[in-house]
């Protein structure tokens, strides 16, 4: 069963990537994720955990590394009642589910750091299975769903070069 | 209702006019990259894609994040930033010339009415030229070197109007960190800003970029400022070129923002934000006497000519108090230049500072120059994160650079207008 890891203080990306392991390779760059705010985050999150930010989730650089040390890491969805512009549409492009959630679901007491989770990607909600509970998050718009599931935008522009050139007669 | 934003869209997206909400798509007139998030990271999903770059003459590329190169990691991500640029034959490279937000415009490269994104947080700075510009990150900016478009939602805007005019020693800087103290990092609400007012109006084209700048902090999509006679001459004056329909995009109506916020420049104090937000903003005064160990003078913010002039006019004649180390990195080659000519650079020298290269520096935290665990900067450049210039236990207060200088005098920080007319 997956985990909640729940974040009361805004999360930037220079603390989920680090400037000084920004040269580095992503499998080392992630095991400093958030090691400023908290140190064990890395070495204890397993695929499939799910993350729970506070409000303006991901402020700070365009690094997109910030994004994906989560997806490496195995996070399935980052969960927060708001998003920074430049975080939310690199995990996107990058394809790590994020979701929106309101600040009633939010307030939820089963959403306590540590519970017990489960996401489900096509209905956009959680489970919180000690309270038999199902919490609904904002859908996405469908392209960019469909980016998600392409894999990301890479993927995503790769299907559609192909489309083109098959109707190109290439 | 069309606002700079719309209007900027609209002319991008190839519509007559948008709306709030509309999901469009946009021809990218100019994409900009650095060495850290551009080259390394787009190299391999070009290649993926089989793509070159979409339209050569629209991409800037310019190292800043990791100079100067001094390990052997940092060389090869150098090398493979030259090396790419030549295989994409693109001749609007600036290598180790500055930071990139402030060499893009000095260049030449940003004129009103463009529509242009830039594979940095701090790449609203191009919408003090009345330009669209947003930061991406190294992906979408793939997605874009591939196809030359990019998908947007439009923006509302907020109108943040700035009345009268601001006294001696207070800066753009101090008008930002005092917004930011105000609604808080995400009160942009990944919307435009437009910023107005006669203290806009009255500001510098570099000044003007600090405001747009620090959109970012405000978690804006873009910081724009109509274009007028200043724009204008700054362009012409960088070698840039002016489209035959700039005026048209001098847009400031205030009835016809989303939201709308007055602040009053007269009654404006210099402000200091304490660690670890740009919203812990307040009345420099209020910090009267917090010890420091180091003044920085850097990053695309604040370390632009009138940044170094800000500076040199508080330490002309003096020196910095004995403990405290001064380290200044001007913003570019050309800035630093001009400033050296000025005689701007042998003041801070005498009065004690310590030059980095016309880089990043400590701003990014990416070199070795960081700050020690439990030190403490004064410092003039936009982000004041846990960790962020250094050790996690570092600790940075933001301020402009009146405030840094004047407090690297006193020794403890300072409201700068207790030395200057005090
Ligand atoms: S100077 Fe600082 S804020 Fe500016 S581009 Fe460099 S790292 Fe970013």
């Amino acid at each position: 069963m997956a985990r909640l890891w729940r974040f009361d203080e805004t999360i930037d990306t220079d603390v989920l990537a680090p400037g000084k392991y920004m040269k580095s390779p992503l499998a080392e760059l992630a095991m400093h994720c958030l090691e400023a705010v908290r140190p064990e985050f890395a070495g204890n999150v397993r695929s499939g955990d799910v993350m729970l930010g506070a409000p303006n989730m991901g402020v700070g650089s365009s690094r997109e590394q910030a994004a994906e040390v989560l997806k490496h890491l195995g996070i399935a969805a980052v969960i927060a009642p708001s998003f920074a512009g430049i975080f939310y549409r690199n995990a996107i492009n990058l394809g790590l589910p994020v979701f929106t959630i309101d600040s009633e679901a939010h307030a939820h007491p089963g959403l306590t750091d540590g519970a017990e989770i489960s996401f489900d990607f096509d209905s956009a909600s959680v489970t919180l299975p000690a309270l038999g509970e199902v919490l609904s998050l904002e859908p996405l718009p469908d392209f960019l769903r469909d980016m998600i599931l392409d894999g990301g935008l890479i993927p995503h522009l790769e299907k559609r070069f192909q489309k083109t050139a098959v109707a190109e007669g290439a | 209702m069309e606002t700079l934003a719309r209007k900027l869209i609209a002319r991008a997206s190839g519509q007559p006019s948008v709306s709030a909400g509309d999901v469009v798509i946009c021809k990218v007139d100019l994409a900009m990259i650095h060495d850290s998030g551009g080259p390394r990271r787009v190299k391999p999903m070009l290649e993926r894609l089989g793509r070159r770059v979409w339209d050569k003459d629209r991409v800037v590329v310019v190292t800043d994040h990791y100079v100067p190169a001094d390990t052997e990691e940092t060389r090869a991500i150098q090398a493979l930033t030259r090396q790419w640029v030549r295989d994409e034959e693109i001749a609007n490279f600036y290598d180790q010339q500055g930071i990139c937000h402030v060499v893009l415009p000095e260049r030449g490269h940003l004129s009103p009415g463009m529509f242009c994104v830039g594979g940095d947080s701090h790449s609203p700075t191009g919408g003090a030229f009345g330009a669209y510009m947003f930061g991406i990150g190294a992906t979408e900016m793939a997605g874009v070197l591939a196809t030359g478009e990019i998908w947007l939602r439009v923006p509302e805007t907020i109108l943040i109007q700035w009345d009268n005019s601001l006294g001696s020693c207070v800066t753009a800087k101090d008008m930002m960190l005092a917004v930011c103290g105000k609604i808080g990092m995400g009160g942009g609400r990944y919307q435009a800003i437009q910023y107005a007012g006669t203290a806009i109006r009255d500001l510098s084209m570099q000044e003007r970029m600090t405001m747009s700048n620090m959109a970012a902090e405000l978690g804006a999509q873009a910081g724009l400022i109509a274009p007028d006679q200043v724009t204008a001459d700054y362009v012409l004056a960088a070698g840039g070129s002016l489209a035959d329909d700039w005026a048209d995009y001098a847009i400031e109506a205030a009835d016809k923002s989303d939201d709308h916020l007055t602040f009053d420049a007269a009654e404006l104090a210099p402000q200091i934000a304490a660690p670890h937000s740009p919203a812990n903003a307040a009345d420099a005064a209020e910090f009267e006497n917090t010890k420091f160990d180091v003044a920085y003078i850097g990053a695309c913010t604040g370390a632009k000519y009138v940044d170094l002039a800000a500076a040199a006019s508080v330490l002309k004649g003096r020196r910095i108090a004995s403990g405290i180390t001064l380290k200044v990195a001007p913003a570019s080659k050309q800035d630093q230049d001009r400033a050296a000519d000025e005689g701007i650079m042998s003041i801070l020298e005498d009065a004690g500072a310590q030059f980095l290269a016309n880089s990043c520096g400590i701003c990014a935290g990416y070199g070795d120059d960081r700050l020690a665990e439990d030190e403490v900067c004064l410092s003039s450049t936009a982000r004041n994160f846990k960790g962020r210039m250094g050790a996690p236990g570092s600790q940075v207060y933001l301020a402009s650079p009146y405030t840094v200088a004047a407090s690297a005098v006193t020794g403890t920080m300072r409201d700068p207008r207790e030395i200057m007319e005090g």
